[in-house]
This record gives C-alpha cells, sequence and structure tokens, in this order.
C-alpha cells in the first residue's frame, strides 16, 4: 500500500468514514465588505501604512509620482517591473529576464505597481505575473510602488471576495504590510531583515 | 531532549533566564492586547466561533479535504507527496537532492521540520541545510531547539547572540540588534541566492486553490519559495482549511493573536511552480503531507481539536508555568499548554506522566486561544490516562490508597462531619498554620507541597452546622 493509501486508510478508519463519503457544505463564508469612498480609502490606506513605518504620497499627476520616485532613489541604482503605470510617470526601467535576477540583487530600489491595496492594512497585493516578478519588491533594500486609487479595497474581505481563487490567477500572490521586519533578538524592532526595510506607495 | 527536576530548578534559579522569558512573554501579552482592545476587531469572539468551526468541519472531514486539495495542486503544476514518518520526509528531500544534483538547502521556520528533526537528517547525508529566520538561524548556530514557537530565540539576550556570532561567524563582538541582524541579513543572502531547494513549512493550506499560505514578518519565507529552483512546504495533514475566503477569519486572528499584528508584514499564498509567461519562481513545487502520529489523535473525537492549533503561540505567553520554567523543559519541540497537549497524545502517557499536571488549569490558554481549543479540558483528560496507566503499572498504590479513603469519607455524611469537627480541634486557629508546622517529620513530597501552601485557618464552624442554625 502506498504512503498516500495508507495516511487516507488511517484518516477514514479514525473518522469513521468511507472513500466516497458525502461532506455538507462548510457554510459560507465570513466576509463583509464596508461602504468607504475613495477619499476615505486613501486616507485609511495612508495612516495604516505609516503606522508601520511606510510612506505613503498622494501624487496629484504622473510627473509628480515620477519626482518622487527619482527623489527616493536620489541618483542609486533601481531596477522596475514591467507595469505601464511605470511607463506613464517615466520611471520604467526592467531589465531583460536573464539580467533578472542579479539586477534585483545589486539593486538599491525596486519599483512595481501592484494589483490592489488594502486600506485597513496599509498593505499592497501582487500577483506574479508577466509584469510583476517576485523579487522586485523582496531582494532590493527600498521598494517603491505606484498605484491607482481606484486599486485601494477597503480590507481583506474585498480582496477575497473579488479574488475568491488567487490561484486561478497566479502562482504567486503576495500581501505586503509594510516592511520586512523581526523582533527575534530581545523582542526589538529591527526592519529590513531580508526584505526591504523601506516601503515607499505613491498613490496616483 | 530530557527534562528534569533539576533542570527545572536551574532555569528557576537563573534570574537573566527568567528576566528575559518574564519580559518577552510580557511584550506579545502587551502586543496581543494592543492589537484587540476596544473596537479594533469588534466580532473578535464570533471569528473564535468561526475558526473552531471551521477548523472541526475540516478535521471531521479531513480525508475528502485531502484529496481535494492534492487534486487542485496537482492540476496547478505542483505534486503532492504523502509521508507517514519523519523518515520518510528525509528520504524524499534526500532523493530529491541527489536526482538534481542540490547541496544547499534554505529553509524557513517551520515547526513540523523541528518535529521530525529534517536539518540533522539531511546534514547527517553531506546536505548542508540553513535556517533563515533570524532567531531560528540564532537557536541552529547555537546548536538548540526553538524556546518557543513563535520567538524561537525568546531566552537569549543580545550578549549571548553577539557570543554566538563571533564564535561561529567569526565576526567581532557586536551587542546591538540592529547591526547583529545586518550581519545575519549579510550571510543569509549569499545562502539564497545560491541554494539549490528552499524547504518551508506550511500556516494553512487551502483545499478549493490547491494553495498553501505562509505568514511571516522577515522576507526569509518569502525569499525560500521564490529564489531557488525547488520548492518543497513541508506540512502536517491538519492544516487544511476549505476555501481561500475562509484566510478572512483565520488571517484576522493570526497575526493578532501571535504578534498583535492584524496582517503580518508577508503574507504569501502560492499555488504550484511558476506558470508561463510569469518572470520568476520556482521550477518545481512539492507539498509533502505529513501523518507522523496524526491520525492517532483524530480517533477520539474530543481529543481531535488538538489538531486544530494555527501555532500562533499565545498560550504560551499567557502560561503561568511556561512562563517560569520556558521552553526547553518541555519534553518536545512544542512547549507550553499546546505542547502540553499534543506531546502526550503522540508519543503516550507514560513517557512523561508529569506533562498533563504542569498547569494550574488557570485556563488563560483557553482563554486566549484563537480557535477556541479546550486544553484545560484536554489536560484533564491526559491526566486520566496517566492515573490509569500509573494504575496498571502499579505504582500508585499510596494515592490509590488515598483516593479510596476520601471516598469511602465522603459517602458518609455522619463519618464526613465528625472528620472535618476533628480537623478544626487539631488546627491551630491561626493563619499559616500549615506553613509552621514541624516540616521535618514530614515525608519527602508533603513536605515540598507544604513548603509552597499558606492555609487559611479553619473557620470556627462548617457549613452544615450554619445551615442547621439558620
Amino acid at each position: 500500500m502506498s504512503a498516500r493509501e495508507a495516511i487516507l486508510t488511517r484518516v477514514r478508519t479514525a473518522l469513521g468514514r468511507r472513500a466516497g463519503d458525502a461532506v455538507p457544505e462548510p457554510g459560507p463564508p465570513r466576509m463583509a465588505v464596508p461602504n468607504v469612498d475613495v477619499e476615505q480609502r486613501i486616507a485609511m490606506f495612508s495612516a495604516a501604512l505609516e503606522k508601520l513605518a511606510g510612506k505613503p504620497f498622494v501624487a496629484e499627476s504622473c510627473e509628480q509620482a515620477g519626482e518622487y520616485v527619482r527623489s527616493v532613489i536620489a541618483g542609486r541604482s533601481a531596477i522596475s517591473s514591467r507595469s505601464p503605470i511605470l511607463e506613464k510617470c517615466g520611471v520604467a526601467c526592467p531589465v531583460g529576464i536573464d539580467r533578472h535576477r542579479a539586477a534585483c540583487a545589486e539593486s538599491a530600489a525596486g519599483i512595481t505597481s501592484a494589483e490592489y491595496a488594502l486600506a485597513d492594512t496599509g498593505s499592497l497585493v501582487m500577483f506574479a505575473n508577466s509584469e510583476e516578478a517576485r523579487l522586485i519588491s523582496l531582494l532590493p533594500p527600498v521598494h517603491i510602488a505606484i498605484i491607482e486609487r481606484s486599486q485601494i479595497l477597503t480590507g481583506l474581505d474585498e480582496l477575497l471576495s473579488i479574488a475568491p481563487r488567487p490561484a486561478d490567477i497566479s502562482s504567486s500572490m503576495v500581501l505586503i504590510t509594510g516592511t520586512s521586519r523581526t523582533a527575534d533578538i530581545e523582542q526589538i524592532l529591527v526592519r529590513g531583515v531580508h526584505g526591504p526595510g523601506e516601503v515607499h506607495v505613491i498613490i496616483l | 531532549m530530557t527534562t528534569s527536576a533539576a533542570n527545572i530548578r536551574s532555569t528557576l534559579e537563573n534570574a537573566n533566564l527568567q528576566l528575559a522569558i518574564y519580559t518577552s512573554t510580557a511584550r506579545l501579552i502587551q502586543k496581543r492586547r494592543g492589537a484587540l482592545a476596544g473596537d479594533l476587531l469588534p466580532d473578535y469572539q464570533e471569528l473564535r466561533d468561526e475558526a473552531n468551526r471551521l477548523k472541526r468541519h475540516t478535521i471531521d472531514h479531513l480525508d475528502y479535504y485531502l484529496e481535494l486539495f492534492e487534486k487542485n495542486v496537482t492540476a496547478h503544476g505542483g505534486n503532492v507527496v504523502y509521508c507517514e514518518t519523519a523518515t520518510d520526509v528525509a528520504d524524499f528531500v534526500l532523493g530529491l537532492a541527489k536526482k538534481r544534483g542540490a547541496r544547499l538547502i534554505v529553509k524557513s521556520k517551520s515547526m513540523t521540520t523541528e518535529e521530525i528533526d529534517l536539518n540533522h537528517r539531511v546534514e547527517h547525508h553531506g546536505l548542508e541545510a540553513v535556517e533563515t529566520d533570524l532567531g531560528e538561524y540564532i537557536i541552529q548556530l547555537a546548536g538548540q531547539r526553538p524556546y518557543h514557537i513563535v520567538a524561537p530565540a525568546l531566552h537569549m539576550t543580545r550578549h549571548e547572540v553577539a557570543d554566538v556570532f563571533s564564535s561561529k561567524l567569526g565576526v567581532p563582538q557586536e551587542i546591538i540588534p540592529e547591526n547583529q541582524t545586518m550581519i545575519a541579513r549579510g550571510v543569509l543572502r549569499e545562502k539564497f541566492l545560491a541554494a539549490d531547494i528552499g524547504i518551508t513549512g506550511a500556516n494553512f493550506l487551502i483545499a478549493d486553490s490547491g494553495a498553501l499560505v505562509l505568514v511571516e514578518n522577515e522576507g526569509n519565507a518569502r525569499l525560500t519559495s521564490s529564489a531557488p529552483k525547488i520548492h518543497i512546504a513541508i506540512a502536517g495533514i491538519e492544516k487544511l482549511i476549505p476555501r481561500a475566503q475562509d484566510l478572512a477569519v483565520f488571517l484576522k486572528l493570526l497575526g493578532r493573536s501571535a504578534t498583535g499584528q492584524a496582517l503580518t508584514s508577508y503574507t504569501s499564498f502560492l499555488s504550484g511552480p511558476r506558470r508561463p509567461g510569469e518572470v520568476d519562481g520556482p521550477e518545481e513545487f512539492y507539498v509533502v503531507l505529513l501523518d507522523a502520529g496524526r491520525t492517532k489523535l483524530l480517533e477520539n473525537p474530543e481529543r481531535r481539536q488538538s489538531l486544530y492549533c494555527i501555532r500562533c503561540g499565545a498560550c504560551l505567553n499567557h502560561c503561568p508555568v511556561y512562563r517560569k520554567i520556558g521552553g526547553h523543559n518541555y519534553p518536545w519541540v512544542y512547549s507550553g499548554p499546546i505542547g502540553a497537549i499534543i506531546t502526550p497524545q503522540f508519543h503516550g502517557a507514560a513517557r512523561d506522566p508529569w506533562l498533563p499536571y504542569a498547569s494550574s488549569l488557570c485556563g488563560a490558554c483557553a482563554e486566549v486561544c484563537p480557535v477556541k481549543i479546550d486544553i484545560p479540558k484536554l489536560l484533564l483528560d491526559l491526566r486520566a490516562d496517566v492515573a490509569a496507566y500509573k494504575e496498571h503499572a502499579g505504582a500508585s498504590s499510596a494515592e490509590r490508597f488515598a483516593f479510596r479513603a476520601f471516598a469511602f469519607i465522603m459517602r458518609r455524611p455522619k463519618l464526613y462531619e465528625f472528620v472535618t469537627r476533628l480537623a478544626r480541634m487539631l488546627a491551630p486557629q491561626r493563619e499559616g498554620w500549615i506553613s509552621r508546622l514541624p516540616l521535618g517529620i514530614a515525608p519527602g513530597p508533603v513536605k515540598q507541597w507544604l513548603s509552597q501552601r499558606h492555609l487559611p485557618a479553619p473557620a470556627a464552624k462548617s457549613f452544615r452546622e450554619l445551615w442547621r442554625q439558620r
């Protein structure tokens, strides 16, 4: 008997079930999406991100967004994703796939967009796809993201009601909530352990 | 992994260690309280009920959800590997490493791999396995096991970390936690980029998506699961939940209960290897589903709830026993109240008969448990196992005699009144009399017991007497 069969058989014996026995529905998922207007979402998102030492910036125009990004990078090296919004703001600097990993490891800043943002927790929601990679928001010490205000959802419940099965969309969905941090030594907070210690989110 | 009275005594007498445990758990208690205060999470109690209900539903139909999960992982190009024992997991990892010519493994914190002692098993065969969570890395260098489910190096001071780093990494003594963290970052960054295999655990396995969820703060789990070409996640079969949407319940509870965070820095939702068109990510994706004793826990419908645990560590922080004896005096990798209920069920009542008694039954653990495991109830239940075992082993004749005498008296009201009156006459009418008894005459265990007690003087009249005179 394979390990699979052995385990499934033991589980069924312990539970008093047989293969193919019916399973009742687990009941409706417990989610509630509040009604919050866009301005309020921006305010909530900014406040939540600031609490986590992240830096929100509401830009009036693409030019202003681009300027802000350049001022953060301040002449250091950067790598960007292939999101069209970065092109529009004039801050796109993607590299070819063969250089991708090395560039992520060497760059001071990673510039991306995000699929959504969550207002109540100050999170960015990123899917891996042909535009957004996993490592750009992870390896460089500074992460800069440009999003549009329409992408800000109220919170986790709204995200899971829009994307009930994230696996249908991408192999990787990551919620980024503030900076990389640890408190493993004497419960003292240190930022930027393995991921970025600095996170900027520009809202257009 | 032995526990002895001498080890516990040395923990209790180590003032620095006591301070480290006390302040760290106090901070964690404070953080949790801060995240649940006022109306920050108004439906907290309803969420706990729902989490308990969802876990019960999943565990009660686990065979169905295992197969559903497997089907969906496979549909996304991943592989599910069932393992019955710790050895099976090591054999799988070693076999895959050999086939792919892999030498270096990076690991992100996982209690399940601690449980099966995976690092030593693979290192024995010439592979290098590096822990990448900062706390876990420190204790790996120090050659210890985790002190706490969430904060593995909770017991170490910055000075001890400085010693470990300078002796194991050859760096100068550095006592500032920020700089210590940067030293680890530098060393581990090289490992991430060079690693052939990344091994993670899983906080949740999502049946309807064939996905796993990793909850973390440092980014090491993200790196472990996306930098190497091969990602292996090792999880107990009890980690399943039915749907991605159920995360709306569990994620709200886990971060707050563990570290007082609404969401941790990173929540990764991973399903299968990199897909066509995706820029990066692993080329191979395996989920190891581990039994290693879990199906034994399923047999008893009451005790099954031990498998609901989402490893937040809140019961450890709030336990007066854990906060005195610390993590290493528990006989297995799972410490605190949750360890006290799962260890005897995995290993049997005979191996550590004292463990279910390592609790004052104050109920703090049940009060803070986000999935509402009735830990005190299970501890009592397991004490019955120990009593039955002792009875069987014939090791409890004195205890049996005492309880028989007690039962004999309790069944006879007249005799009971006589005995209590006698006790009142004999005991001095003063507070604290019992600690002033000439303890020299009391036998060992009784002496120990009495030395820690402060009994009030008996009342002048018993309740039954007052009742009659009313």
